[in-house]
């Protein structure tokens, strides 16, 4: 079966004939070619995926595009602005929070979410927060340092 | 001119990638993200049998299936690949025999996702079984079937030699202790599964492929080999790179399937392993026993050295032949050592093969090594630090085994990390089950004798300066997020004197690029880098030149600001842009060229078979103290802090180079704590991050970095390796804390508590039955 999907995307009213089995992911890179969501697992191992769905960080390979019915989806590349980085991906950037990039995407939207619940989180908030995302470059010490930076911009 | 704009300084200054904008934006591109109506879904029948003979590959179902453009078997394809020319014992897809339980068989083209699954499953083969062996112990039994009729006794590999007087150094040894350790197989699990893009173009017989890869030089190389084409019919480009750590330092079938797929599709196919299928691919480090004999003086003097060595070598050769050689020759250039005996054996068996991962050959033995020596300082009353000051190497020297040794670093990367971590004054007084351990580790700055030697410069760069004045830095040199893009605009900006911004670069694209041997045992900086400040020398003397005739002076009195060229502190003086069109007037578009080679001195020894492996220009150094907490009832480790001092020559980047080292410290923290690859019958059963037990950002501790900078005379501005050395001291590290948090040495790991609980255990019931006897 097939649904009609109305959603908000990046900041566009979309409507979409989707699968009912399509995953968000798969909607998100496949059909409307926002390959900045990445995959790195077989299913909510990695946290690659990580995408805002009504502000709240989600797996978008766990989550059925026809559940996004409705929601506010927010992508890696609805960051910037006016063709600048936003305070999170400029410290991802400045602080070497990206060695290889391809967790980077979901990392990014982690913390954008957590950020907006909690502007100013302590470092134990920020590992919770980001628990679900699992990078192999960095050993997490940068990211860590990365959304401090990021919080002390946003929030001072 | 102004006085005072002098040259911009590019070399020292901590400098975020100039490929990150893309990378926290989304837009960098990986294997997998090029899309396209036309591109087909490729997919591969793995086989569900760990060992049997092929009688039958039955495609036929499957290429009726609608919707489905190609399907391809081993019968397409009657070339063999590897990465070692004297190994290539491995077929794109499986003939005539499977050899472990995954490899690739057969593969589909179809026009989405659905139809290639469906038509994987109308896939009949039909094996005839043979035994299987799923251990190294097993495989070496009399009698056990051979996996490839060239290696009796299914030994891939003997690797030995004997350097020195051994026995009159363990004679000679106040104190000679023997000790057998065991590390679990590990994977890279880089973040970016397998992709490759293969698109073939009929009307003109052409290939082009962009593909996940550490290497698009020996890609090219094993396309046109695989499928017959001439090379320059063959195009290979790198994408963005989701990291390696060594998995993708050789040609993986998957690249090779994806092109012979879109030649018999004619069209473009687009196949992306699953995380599964990336564990399958493997390519990581093998399981590996080793049995260590170490003589000591009484003052801590090494006297002689004896290692015995088996891995867990897998199906097919890989890189295992120069892992084995590595784990030998890597027992030298550390500490002074004297006289050493090594037997090393790399055994086929029906698992996946391992291949190259970050310390390649090194690690392992590296732990058996630093444990060890760390229980005999203790015996002897010594402090961990001391027995390491006691057999240091006096740069400029050779090893035993002819290892080339300039510059090192380890003396200061001691100092450094025993004052930082407090060592002496919280050593030993941390309470209970909390404890310090030290450990030192070191890598190659690049192997000075390439796998494929064809006698051409080890790495070449081209820059072009056209009309607009900006540079364009043309390398073959893999960027996988290590960072080698902007180490290597750096090194240009530096000599030019230029800021980074004018120099942008291209790398990997067959087309384009000169050929690079790729990213590999920390080669890049230290070779490509040196190639890079070559052209960029040459870049300048043609624009030191243009200056001088313009300003009628001689090229001697014209002096590079970078921004402005002058002759004399009183001259205006010329822009850059000014330079630039003279120059252009002279000689149109400029484009010049840098190349590096490596001296004979570094290219090892010839004291026994394989000796060249261990060969290098620079080694780097690393010390590091790790502080862990030991919960007593759980036997949780808890990893408190890590001190880790890197000896990187001169750190280029400093920015990059801590976190490469935070990088490095830190996936060896994951294999000394919880990562293994497991199999039930040769079926891999942790083949995804949660059961193959990743670390999150949640376990993983805060690790601080110290610079050290003994520089090296032939390194890019006296730099060496920063990728890889830190990675081993961590393993060995780990057990010698945790020795001093409980009192228990573990030699096997991963240390997961199951199995720290078990030696806990044991030493209660030991403890009972001593107090019973």
């Amino acid at each position: 079966m097939k649904t009609v999907l109305s959603l908000r995307l990046n900041g566009r009213p979309r409507d979409d004939v989707v699968p009912d089995n399509l995953l968000l992911v798969d909607y998100l890179r496949e059909a409307v070619g926002l390959t900045g969501t990445k995959i790195g697992c077989d299913g909510g191992e990695c946290g690659c995926c990580t995408v805002l769905i009504d502000g709240r960080p989600r797996h978008a390979c766990l989550t059925l595009a026809a559940a996004c019915q409705g929601t506010v989806v927010e992508t890696i590349e609805a960051l910037e602005t006016g063709g600048r980085l936003s305070a999170i991906q400029r410290a991802f950037h400045e602080k070497l929070g990206a060695q290889c990039g391809f967790c980077t995407p979901g990392m990014v939207m982690a913390a954008e979410g957590l950020l907006r619940a909690n502007p100013r989180p302590n470092e134990a908030d920020i590992r919770d927060g980001m628990a679900a995302n699992i990078c192999r470059c960095t050993g997490y010490v940068k990211i860590i340092e990365a959304v401090e930076a990021a919080a002390r911009e946003i929030a001072p | 001119m102004m006085d005072g704009a002098g040259p911009v300084r590019s070399i020292g200054v901590p400098t975020p990638l100039v490929d990150g904008p893309e990378k926290v934006s989304g837009k960098a591109r990986y294997a997998a993200d090029y899309l396209g109506h036309d591109i087909l879904v490729g997919r591969i029948w793995r086989s569900p049998v760990a060992h049997a003979r092929i009688l039958a590959v039955d495609v036929t179902k499957a290429q009726a299936l609608p919707g489905v453009v190609a399907a391809v078997t081993g019968a397409d394809c009657d070339k063999t690949f590897g990465v070692l020319p004297v190994a290539m014992n491995e077929y794109p897809l499986a003939r005539e025999r499977v050899r472990y339980r995954g490899e690739p068989v057969a593969a589909i083209a179809a026009i989405d996702a659905e139809t290639a699954q469906r038509a994987l499953d109308l896939i009949a083969v039909e094996f005839a079984p043979l035994p299987a062996y799923f251990s190294a112990v097993d495989a070496r039994a009399p009698g056990a079937v051979l996996l490839h009729d060239d290696k009796p006794g299914n030994v891939e590999r003997h690797a030995t030699y004997a350097i020195g007087d051994v026995d009159a150094g363990f004679a000679a040894a106040d104190l000679v202790r023997e000790e057998t350790y065991h590390c679990a197989e590990v994977c890279q699990v880089q973040s970016e599964p397998h992709a490759a893009l293969a698109e073939y173009d009929a009307e003109r017989d052409e290939l082009t492929v962009r593909c996940s890869t550490q290497v698009p030089f020996y890609v090219h190389l094993m396309l046109a080999r695989t499928l017959d084409m001439e090379k320059s019919r063959i195009r290979v480009i790198k994408p963005h790179i989701g990291g390696g750590f060594g998995c993708r330092t050789e040609t993986l079938a998957i690249e090779l399937i994806a092109a012979l797929l879109a030649r018999k599709a004619k069209g473009r196919v687009r196949i992306v392993a699953t995380r599964e299928e990336t564990f399958i691919t493997h390519r990581g480090r093998p399981e590996q026993t080793t049995r260590l004999r170490i003589g000591l003086t009484r003052d801590g003097r090494i006297t002689a050295v004896e290692c015995e060595t088996v891995q867990r070598g897998g199906a097919y050769s890989g890189y295992g032949i120069v892992t084995i050689l590595y784990s030998g020759s890597m027992i030298f250039a550390i500490y002074d050592v004297p006289a050493a005996r090594y037997d090393g054996y790399r055994i086929a068996t029906n698992t996946p093969p391992p291949g190259a991962f970050r310390g390649h050959g090194t690690v392992n033995v590296r732990f058996a090594f630093e444990s060890l020596l760390d229980r005999m300082a203790a015996e002897l009353g010594l402090d961990p630090f001391a027995v390491r000051r006691a057999n240091l190497l006096k740069a400029p020297t050779f090893t035993a085994n002819d290892l080339m040794v300039n510059s090192y670093g380890l003396p200061d990367c001691l100092d450094r990390v025993e004052a930082a971590s407090g060592w002496r004054t919280r050593k030993g007084r941390l309470g209970p089950n909390r404890g310090l351990g030290m450990a030192c580790s070191h890598y190659v700055s690049g192997a000075s004798k390439p796998v494929h030697w064809t006698g051409e410069p080890h790495a070449t760069v081209n820059l072009k300066l056209d009309f607009d004045g900006s540079i364009t830095l043309l390398t073959g040199a893999a960027e996988i997020g290590q960072g080698s893009s902007t180490v290597l605009v750096q090194c240009v900006a530096e000599v030019l004197g230029l800021d980074i911004g004018r120099i942008r670069i291209i790398a990997a694209d067959s087309a384009v690029t000169p050929k690079d041997n790729g990213s590999y045992s920390s080669r890049v900086t230290y070779m490509v880098g040196n190639a890079a400040i070559e052209a960029a020398n040459n870049l300048k003397a043609v624009l030191v030149k243009a200056a001088a005739d313009r300003l009628g002076v001689r090229v001697e009195d014209v002096e590079c600001l970078g921004e402005s060229y002058r002759a004399g502190r009183q001259d205006e003086g010329l822009s850059f842009d000014d330079v630039v069109k003279a120059a252009l007037a002279d000689a149109g578009t400029i484009t010049v060229k840098g190349n590096f080679s490596t001296i004979p001195a570094s290219h090892g020894g010839k004291k026994y078979r394989g000796a060249a492996i261990g060969g290098t220009m620079a080694f780097a150094y690393a010390a590091q103290v790790v502080e862990v907490s030991v919960d007593p009832d759980t036997a949780e480790i808890r990893v408190e802090k890590v001190w880790v001092a890197h000896d990187c020559g001169r750190a280029l980047n400093p920015l990059a180079v801590e976190g490469q080292v935070q990088g490095s410290v830190w996936m060896g923290m994951g294999q000394a704590l919880s990562e293994e690859t497991r199999y039930h019958d040769g079926l891999g059963i942790t083949g995804n991050m949660l059961d193959y037990r990743v670390p999150t950002i949640v376990e993983s501790p805060p690790i601080e970095v110290h610079i050290v900078e003994a520089a090296d005379p032939h390194g890019p501005f006296g730099a060496k390796e920063a990728g890889e050395s830190s990675l081993a001291g961590f393993l060995p590290a780990l057990a010698n804390a945790i020795e001093d948090a409980i009192g228990i040495r573990p030699t096997e790991l991963p240390v997961t508590p199951d199995r720290l609980m078990a030696l806990m255990e044991k030493r209660a019931r030991d403890g009972r039955a001593t107090k019973a006897s």
